[in-house]
């Protein structure tokens, strides 16, 4: 009896396929909005998580703590300098590298080509901090560091771009207002979980980019690597100390500075993602609701073109309940089937997207299952009015309708 | 008359209040007996459309009592009618009514599918009521397919697939010519002589009433003649 009733259903959406179709969209691009941002979230936020294990979850980080926007921040902004860094290299113990580096966004030329890249200085335990493998040449050297000299390693987007297949080493790039040699290039690590390309970068000693680009003597990030097996809670807990030390803090004073593990950072990034699927969330609960309406009122019309019909069939013996089902059952193939169609875009979407970003595609059996359960509901919820309609029809003026 | 099927018993059927009253059927009073056939005639406004609606347990009556089966339908729920109408009632209308874009086949099922007949069990007594009606390999046929005569034996295929006790026939020549309405009447005056079917039909032509045992005549929601003439001679 059910298997007649959805056949008959089905038989009727097909009989009407096009109006079908326009109904449906609203449906579909709810739940194909809903597939695709929760799709792309979580290949996101896997991404994003990947990176961080990659790097390593001993790594700290220590950047300046910024006055929160009321102004009642209960310490004293000071940036960091060379001495934060040379404080923690000298009493930190049980760390594998301590190293400090300053960015910024700059034109590079060559010859007659230019792009933007992220421009770093820092100094010689940053290959170890951040995990850099030089590829071909070498790393700056300690005399280089502190002489700030003008060299430089590219990565290999830059190399790609500018030098092709060809020998970068020994060429002179111009980075902003100054240039430097190429000593080395650095080995690939591909895109980040945000889509930003982590090999589009020249790196360079910190007190030639603090000289020659940035114009000061600020350092934006101290990044401390923790030896395997060591705490990261009591490395932070150190670092804490001794900055606060260092900077004469008072104890009734808060820290001007935050020590974060990389664990807390993944954990920023995936709430930024979070909040923007919640927020993708809600415009697509909007297109669901208006999809809702679409199929009641369609319901309402195939109730109406089918009076008759539902006058034969409740003279023939059919019970209110099996008018209301009949329909019911119409209303929820016709929305399920939106929010396959809506499936079928989502992961479609999401998987372009997810080649695009270079981001894995992770879809999720749940959501899929949410989102068919869903859609059905929205059929049965919007369409139980036009069916209740329908089934309480008096039999002799359904018969009597033209 | 233990033998009767229907009764009405002071029948009334009222629309509106009041001063506004119209009475439909104002006291009727009527019995049809198992196995007659009977036409209803009458002129329209007459109440022979609502006393047939009531008749085939569609509506039931403001008062009065009306009998079907020894049970007192005017009294039954809108769900036990119906049952009571897929049970033992099979429907015949003037303009067939019959599912568009439907075989004749699913057509004739569909009183058995609210019965909760399995499909092969449905299917094969779909094929004897075609056969029956003489449409024996046109099962497949949509209505569109098929002509106004043969449109009409379908119909009648699915009054009688559920091998129905009454059968309630509203004008069923009403859109035909002459030739088919014979061949229809022929073929319900076979079904009332072979099966024992009790037929209850309106028609305002006199030469179709004429294949009934007994006409009634209806005039101002009353009944003006019961037509036993027939028994009394």
């Amino acid at each position: 009896m059910l298997w007649e009733t959805i056949r008959l259903a089905l038989r009727s959406v097909r009989r009407n396929a096009m109006r079908s179709v326009l109904t449906l969209l609203g449906i579909v691009i709810g739940v194909a909005a809903v597939i695709a941002m929760v799709t792309i979230g979580s290949g996101t936020t896997a991404k994003v998580r990947e990176d961080i294990s990659k790097l390593g979850s001993n790594l700290l980080v220590v950047r300046a703590a910024r006055p929160d926007r009321s102004g009642n921040s209960n310490f004293t902004v000071r940036r960091l300098e060379q001495k934060d860094l040379d404080v923690l290299n000298k009493h930190l113990d049980d760390v594998r590298a301590v190293s400090g580096e300053s960015q910024s966004q700059v034109r590079i030329v060559y010859g007659a080509q230019n792009t933007a890249a992220q421009v770093t200085g820092t100094d010689t335990e940053y290959f170890t901090a951040r995990d850099w493998t030089v590829s071909l040449g070498r790393a700056f050297t300690e005399q280089e560091v502190r002489g700030g000299t003008g060299v430089c390693l590219i990565g290999q987007t830059i190399r790609t771009q500018f030098f092709g297949s060809g020998d970068p080493l020994d060429e002179i790039i111009r980075v902003g207002k100054t240039s430097c040699r190429i000593i080395g290039t650095l080995g690939s690590k591909g895109y980040t979980g945000f889509g930003q390309d982590q090999d589009n970068l020249v790196l360079m000693p910190l007190t030639t980019f603090q000289r020659r680009i940035a114009g000061n003597r600020y350092i934006d990030t101290i990044y401390v690597s923790v030896n395997d097996g060591a705490s990261t809670t009591q490395a932070v807990a150190d670092v804490s100390a001794i900055m606060r030390e260092a900077r004469g803090i008072q104890p009734t004073r808060d820290d001007n500075f935050e020590v974060r593990d990389m664990t807390q950072i993944a954990d920023a990034m995936t709430s930024a993602t979070t909040a923007m699927t919640g927020m993708l969330g809600a415009v697509a609960g909007v297109s669901l609701l208006v999809g809702g309406i679409g199929i009641m009122n369609i319901m309402l019309v195939s109730v109406t073109e089918r009076t008759r019909e539902i006058g034969i069939r409740l003279a023939i013996g059919a019970h209110e309940k099996d008018i209301l089902i009949q329909f019911l059952v119409e209303a929820t193939v016709l929305s399920l089937l939106g929010g396959l169609l809506g499936i079928a875009l989502g992961l479609g979407l999401a998987g372009g997207a997810a080649s695009f970003l270079a981001i894995p595609f992770a879809p999720s059996a749940t959501i899929i299952l949410i989102a068919v359960v869903f859609s059905a509901l929205i059929g049965m919820v919007f369409g139980f009015f036009p069916a209740l309609r329908g089934a309480r029809l008096n039999p002799i003026d359904a018969l009597r309708h033209e | 008359m233990t033998d009767a099927l229907v009764t009405f018993t002071d029948v009334w059927k009222s629309y509106g209040q009041g001063e506004a009253q119209v009475h439909a059927l104002a006291g009727v009073d009527l019995a049809i007996r198992k196995g007659e056939f009977v036409a209803i005639m009458g002129p329209s406004g007459s109440g022979k459309s609502t006393s047939m609606n009531i008749i085939g347990c569609l509506d039931t009556p403001t008062s009065g009592r009306h009998g079907f089966l020894s049970v007192d339908a005017g009294r039954l729920d809108r769900t036990q009618r119906a049952v009571l109408r897929n049970l033992y009632i099979g429907f015949v209308f003037q303009g067939y009514n019959l599912l568009p874009r439907t075989t004749a086949a699913e057509n004739v099922e569909l009183p058995l599918i609210y019965r909760g007949m399995p499909a092969g069990e449905r299917r094969n007594a779909a094929m004897q009521a075609l056969a029956q009606v003489g449409l024996g390999g046109r099962e497949h046929h949509t209505p569109a397919e098929l002509s106004g005569g043969q449109q009409q034996r379908v119909a009648i295929a699915r009054a009688i697939v559920t091998r129905p006790t009454l059968l309630v026939a509203d004008e069923p020549t009403g859109n035909l010519d002459t030739q088919r309405s014979h061949e229809i009447m022929e073929l319900l005056t076979g079904l009332n002589r072979d099966e024992g079917l009790t037929i209850a039909m309106v028609t305002h032509e006199g030469d179709i009433a004429s294949y009934a045992d007994r006409t009634i005549s209806f005039l101002d929601g009353k009944i003006a003649s019961q037509g036993y003439e027939m028994e009394s001679a």
